[in-house]
């Protein structure tokens, strides 16, 4: 699925990752670690294809249609309610039954009752809880979240293991995070950065 | 066809996102109207018309650039813009929705601000208008590219006027000359040529201004 | 090349019958078409860099663009002493190639701003890039916007005069402009020599830490 071979990225002089070598199978579980500007967000910036690689082979198997990404912050308009931010998102993604799914995504991660509600009301973790419902909308075959229990609450953070579970195995999945406690059990790869 | 849904898409998005946040749309208006009052002062007794059209596309440009500010500032604030690189959309689609976006609150802006001019000081032909809706094109066009250029950096409100007035120089040519010479079909036609070239080239390279 | 250009510098005042004017006017025109060489070869090297990817693209461009920029600066200067020795004034907005070389002189200029803003990285590159290809575009556009102009902007009051070049002085000119293009090309390359080298260092201190 991902195949990286010496990956570099420098923005001008500064190099953030140096020469790395990723081989990810198919509905494998990579856990990213390292402290704080090892470069773990630039890494997946890189893999989601927001960034090209100054140097370096990569072949990432999905195109962005097939693609998942969730960062430090939930990407998501804040003036529009969470309805209207998933239904953009379902139309440039083109998702089938895009009403239902989205329905059934906000009522999994406990957003069905604010939905209608701008989200700058919402709480740090709920908007996070939404930006997670965007980067599922489409069912990516490749999820690549970014210190996605960084922004979340705890109710979130527990859907969210709910949700790894379920996902780990059948989809291919890429998580940066430096408390790799809770995912240890389901990483079937290790990177260390840093 | 899945192009134009997505342009849709998207510059409803950027309607509603800017009609929300309440600021935009009133500000322009405050702006270009406050500005026109303030010509009264600023032209000397024995000025002609001329000068007042002149005034007018200054008026204009200035607006546009506190339009398309604050259309780019929100993307790049919390790094929304990413969510919608990431899309498989067609990036060029994103910089259509925002133009549109923009040229309509352009356009509203002006429904109220030209009668406004024509009240103060002089009046406009149908030239003059056709030459307006033309250059707030281009200006959009243009202005919209470079202001996702410049909010990607530090100081972009100061860049994006840097940036857009030469760029503008042009289009207020063709603005102010469709109102006040006789021969408008020439500036007509400038307006035309310079909507078409600076149109396709932002919208060609849009692209390379969102991603790394 | 320095023989060249000095043998040029000397060829040129001494076939140039008429004063100052004559003569700027053997120094403004090359150097106004180096300009416009220089911000054609950014807008190639910024193409390139488009296309390919490769970074030192975006340091040709750089450069090229800083060059013509500078010989931009140069043009309005020599075009200033131009209008004060034929017609006495330091500023004609009648001259298109004066007023042409102002619009393009604040547009790169905002540029280098521009650069100036962005975190170095392929970020900067690609706009940079882009921006130098609009100013290529801008050139014939603004050109005809400022012919446009003439008719309700100022009245054009003074008549420019091409200087008649008899057979000696086109040879003189000729040499002037080869040199004034000489000494365009090897500031060019000294600049991006210049800038090659620090880059290099900086790469070293950083690869050291």
């Amino acid at each position: 699925m991902i195949r990286a071979r010496g990956l570099e990225k420098r923005y001008g002089q500064k190099r953030v990752l140096h020469g790395l070598d990723v081989e990810l199978p198919r509905a494998g579980f990579l856990l990213v670690t390292g402290p704080n500007g090892s470069g773990k967000t630039t890494l997946l910036r890189v893999l989601a294809g927001l960034a090209a690689p100054t140097r370096g082979a990569l072949t990432v198997e999905v195109d962005r249609a097939r693609l998942g990404f969730l960062a430090h912050e939930p990407l998501v308009y804040r003036e529009l309610t969470a309805l209207e931010n998933l239904d953009l998102f379902g139309r440039l993604y083109r998702v089938p039954e895009r009403r239902e799914r989205i329905g059934r995504l906000l009522e999994r991660f406990g957003l069905w009752e604010a939905r209608s509600e701008r989200v700058s009301s919402y709480s740090r973790g709920m908007a996070q809880r939404l930006g997670l419902c965007r980067a599922l909308l489409h069912e990516p075959e490749l999820l690549l979240l970014d210190e996605p229990y960084a922004a979340l609450d705890e109710e979130g953070a527990r859907l969210l293991d709910r949700e790894l579970e379920a996902l780990a195995g059948a989809r291919t999945l890429v998580v940066a995070t430096h408390e790799p406690r809770r995912l240890e059990t389901l990483a079937t790869a290790r990177l260390a950065l840093g | 066809m899945t192009y134009l849904a997505d342009v849709a898409a998207l510059a409803r998005k950027d309607l509603r996102v800017a009609l929300r946040a309440r600021d935009t749309l009133p500000a322009m208006l405050l702006f270009v109207l406050a500005t026109l009052v303030v010509f009264h002062f600023a032209l000397p007794a024995r000025a002609d018309d001329a000068a007042a059209y002149g005034l007018l596309w200054v008026a204009i440009v200035f607006t546009v650039l506190l339009g398309l500010t604050r259309a780019w500032v929100p993307e790049h604030e919390h790094g929304v813009l990413d969510s919608l690189v990431l899309a498989p959309c067609d990036r060029s689609a994103i910089w259509l929705g925002k133009t549109l976006a923009t040229l309509a609150f352009l356009l509203a802006a002006q429904a109220v601000a030209l009668p406004v001019f024509v009240l103060l000081y002089a009046p406009l032909d149908g030239a003059a208008l056709a030459g307006t809706v033309l250059a707030d094109l281009g200006l959009c066009a243009v202005g919209s590219l470079l202001a996702a250029m410049a909010a990607a950096g530090r100081a972009r409100e100061l860049l994006l006027p840097l940036l857009l007035l030469p760029l503008a120089i042009p289009l207020v040519v063709g603005g102010v000359g469709a109102a006040i010479s006789p021969a408008e079909e020439r500036y007509l036609l400038f307006l035309v040529l310079y909507d078409g070239v600076f149109a396709v080239l932002s919208w060609a390279s849009f692209e390379y201004v969102v991603t790394e | 090349m320095g023989l060249g250009l000095a043998l040029a510098l000397l060829v040129a005042p001494e076939d140039a019958d008429q004063g100052i004017s004559q003569r700027i006017f053997y120094l403004h025109v090359p150097i106004a078409l180096t300009a416009y060489f220089c911000f054609g070869l950014g807008a190639w090297k910024a193409l390139l860099y488009l296309w390919r990817g490769e970074e030192r693209h975006d340091l040709e461009s750089y450069v090229a663009v800083h060059q013509g920029t500078i010989f931009g600066s140069l043009t309005l200067i020599t075009g200033s002493i131009w209008a004060k020795a034929s017609w006495g004034v330091w500023w004609t907005w009648s001259s298109n190639q004066l007023v042409l070389f102002l619009v393009l002189f604040l547009f790169y200029c905002a540029y280098f701003m521009l650069r100036f803003s962005l975190e170095e990285g392929a970020r900067r590159a690609r706009s940079s890039a882009v921006y130098a290809l609009f100013g290529v575009v801008l050139i014939p556009v603004s050109f005809l916007a400022i012919r446009l102009a003439e008719d309700f902007i100022h009245p054009t009051v003074f008549t420019r005069e091409g200087p008649q070049m008899s057979g000696t002085m086109f040879a003189a000119f000729c040499a002037m402009w080869l040199a004034v293009t000489l000494l365009a090309y090897v500031l060019y390359r000294v600049e991006l020599v210049g800038k090659r080298l620090s880059t290099q260092l900086r790469e070293l201190a950083e690869a050291l830490r």
